[in-house]
């Protein structure tokens, strides 16, 4: 059997456009997490980038102005979170999933008079180059710049949190919140910042969804991304580079039930689709059965509120 | 000036008074919402909150609506109580509808007054099944309950989509997904004629009865709390901290299957893709707004179940989108959690003048 070389870079390619909302919603979150805080709201967040972006695009008919209002939604909705937790010193896993099951209804309630619109084309980068080298060109050349950005993330999540000074204040804060005040850094601040931030990135993996992905608007079209998001960051015991990894073999998984779909292997189609979900919780038992690992590489207040006594 | 001080002990009065505030912030927040929109808000929010149980009719379907929120919620706070956060009750209400429609399907042409009570048995174990998945892994692998049990829901509603689509799809059904409808026998019997409330009314009570009478007579209540309170005292209390985990997801995977077996043998008879307009996700918010209280859940149960009404007939009366039912749930969470604030501070005014 002779297989194409292009045909083989075209699946990887396709497997890594898969994974770049998981790239860019884990990473996101793990500078939230790293901070400290646990935001379950994730899913909440991308669906409604998702929508904002989509709604932006349809409306004022510009890709810019979409993807960054996309991210600006993510900031807005983060911001309800930041303010309860860090302000009112609300319990992070009940304010996470109010701010998911408020994010699928609001986008729900958006997105009415947008399903069934058809999406824009989103310009790639390196067309000319697509034919050039074989197996490579279509991993390298012909995609989205928010594909070439996630990919780079990863890289510059970890440059940032081991290499610059507020990098280390992040994580400082996420450690020990009670030296780090008494350091004199503002903690609820920096934790602000990296919710932000994280809704932001969360934002952005939404529009790439609606967007560029599949173009569109569909309810509820993360489809549960924004969990399993939340399982890689575990996954990746708090390494943004291990990320990368986590997000190529879900999107790997989600590409061969496509395939072994299409070459007719006889699986029912609901095991194949159940399967990103059972290797998440294979993978979650796998990484979390050494208790010493996990505990060394969590952020120790993760999860926890800090309050100063003014 | 006002200053902002904390209490020396969480206010109780506030405690119960917090969830009465975070309704109302979310009616003023809806009305608003409403007005954005380009709805009228006081006419909205009457079709909202006021139409739907205005009838004997309607007041029957907020009790169907209310009876299964109301005993996941009581299963839930089991959980919640003890620190264990469990939020895929969606999954083992899902599991429980599998297992006992599994069994009424075995009794399809059958009548007998046994097979109601197998088939409601069937159901609890189903839902106990599910939730003891999240349970060990937490307890003898360190997993993450929150996010097992959440995958959970996923794989549970794709395994009866597989059911009602192959295996057990109606074989006389023209391939409509869904199974056979379930005999007279495996149904549970209705209230009064011509309404849909039904007998699973009284598992949800007896639920509440039972779990108050845990909660606040039993050692085991007692345990919970002062697991819910501090692990650290538990542990060195020398409470068995891996049994009581596997315990109380038992317990809520029960109640959820229950609510599951409710749906399917009340309201449904049969099984289709669609058993529960995401009962067991809302549930996690009837708890919290009941304040983990058996008879604040009964109360908390209503006042959602209302959310899940008013978002229909708002559509039909006044094209409001259906999913604004779910802001409102979220809206109810928010603020909720959002005047906890005043639980441990409190505001202080001080003159000007010295």
């Amino acid at each position: 059997m002779i297989v194409d070389v292009n045909f083989v870079g075209l699946i990887i390619a396709s497997i890594m456009a898969s994974a770049v909302p998981l790239i860019l919603a884990s990473c996101g979150e793990l500078i939230t997490e790293r901070s400290g805080v646990l935001n379950l709201g994730v899913e909440g967040m991308m669906i409604i980038g998702a929508i904002s972006g989509f709604a932006l695009m349809t409306v004022t008919g510009s890709l810019i102005i979409a993807v960054f209002g996309a991210m600006l939604a993510g900031v807005l909705i983060s911001t309800i979170f930041a303010f309860l937790t860090q302000t009112l010193i609300t319990n992070h896993v009940a304010t996470g999933l109010a701010l998911t099951i408020f994010g699928i209804g609001i986008s729900a309630m958006i997105g009415k008079n947008f399903v069934g619109i058809p999406g824009k084309e989103f310009p790639v980068l390196f067309e000319g180059l697509k034919d050039t080298i074989p197996l490579l060109s279509p991993i390298l050349f012909g995609h989205s710049i928010v594909f070439y950005f996630a990919f780079a993330l990863p890289f510059i999540t970890s440059y940032f949190l081991k290499k610059t000074k507020i990098g280390l204040i992040v994580r400082a804060v996420g450690d020990s919140p009670e030296s780090a005040s008494n350091q004199g850094i503002n903690v609820r601040f920096v934790r602000y910042a990296c919710i932000l931030y994280g809704g932001a990135m969360c934002g952005l993996a939404g529009a790439y969804l609606s967007m560029i992905y599949t173009p569109q608007w569909i309810e509820n079209m993360t489809g549960g991304r924004g969990w399993i998001a939340l399982a890689l960051v575990v996954f990746s015991t708090w390494n943004p580079i291990k990320i990368l990894i986590g997000a190529m073999i879900f999107g790997g998984l989600t590409i061969i039930q496509f395939h072994m779909q299409a070459i007719g292997v006889r699986i029912p189609v609901q095991f194949l689709t159940a399967l990103p979900y059972i290797v998440t919780i294979i993978v979650l038992v796998v990484i979390s059965r050494d208790s010493r690992k996990i505990r060394l590489s969590t952020p120790s207040s993760l999860g926890k509120s800090f309050h100063k006594d003014n | 000036m006002i200053k902002i001080v904390k209490r020396d002990q969480p206010s109780k009065a506030i405690f119960f008074f917090t969830p009465v505030l975070a309704i109302f912030l979310t009616l003023i927040a809806g009305g608003i919402i409403f007005y954005i929109l380009g709805f009228k808000p006081f006419e909205a929010l009457k079709f909202f909150f006021i139409v739907p149980i205005a009838d004997k009719y309607g007041f029957s379907e907020l009790l169907l609506k209310a009876t299964p929120l109301c005993l996941i919620a009581i299963g839930l706070s089991f959980c919640f109580k003890s620190n264990n956060w469990n939020i895929g009750a969606e999954g083992q209400l899902t599991f429980g509808a599998i297992v006992s429609g599994g069994v009424a399907l075995l009794f399809y042409d059958q009548e007998g007054f046994y097979i109601l009570p197998i088939v409601i048995l069937a159901g609890a174990i189903g839902g106990m099944i599910y939730a003891s998945i999240p349970a060990i892994l937490k307890t003898y692998f360190n997993t993450n309950e929150i996010l097992v049990s959440l995958m959970l829901v996923y794989v549970s509603k794709l395994i009866l989509d597989y059911l009602v689509v192959g295996p057990w799809s109606n074989p006389e059904g023209f391939n409509f997904p869904e199974t056979r409808q379930f005999s007279d026998s495996a149904r549970l019997p209705l209230l009064f004629e011509g309404l849909r409330i039904h007998a699973g009314i009284f598992l949800a009570l007896a639920a509440v009865v039972i779990s108050w009478f845990v909660f606040y007579k039993t050692y085991l209540g007692f345990q919970m709390k002062v697991s819910g309170f501090s692990l650290k005292t538990a542990k060195y209390a020398g409470y068995k901290g891996k049994k009581m985990i596997i315990l109380v997801f038992l317990i809520s995977g029960a109640c959820a299957g229950l609510a599951g077996v409710g749906e399917i043998t009340g309201p449904i008879g049969q099984l289709h893709r669609e058993v529960s307009p995401d009962y067991g996700f809302t549930a996690i918010i009837v708890a919290f707004l009941g304040r983990l209280h058996p008879v604040g859940i009964i109360f908390a149960s209503l006042v959602v179940a209302i959310t899940y009404l008013g978002a229909e007939t708002a559509q039909i009366f006044m094209q409001i989108p259906k999913y604004t039912g779910q802001v409102f749930q979220g809206m109810i969470l928010f603020f909720l959690l959002a005047s906890d604030y005043l639980l441990f501070f409190k505001f202080k005014f001080i003159g000007s003048k010295k």
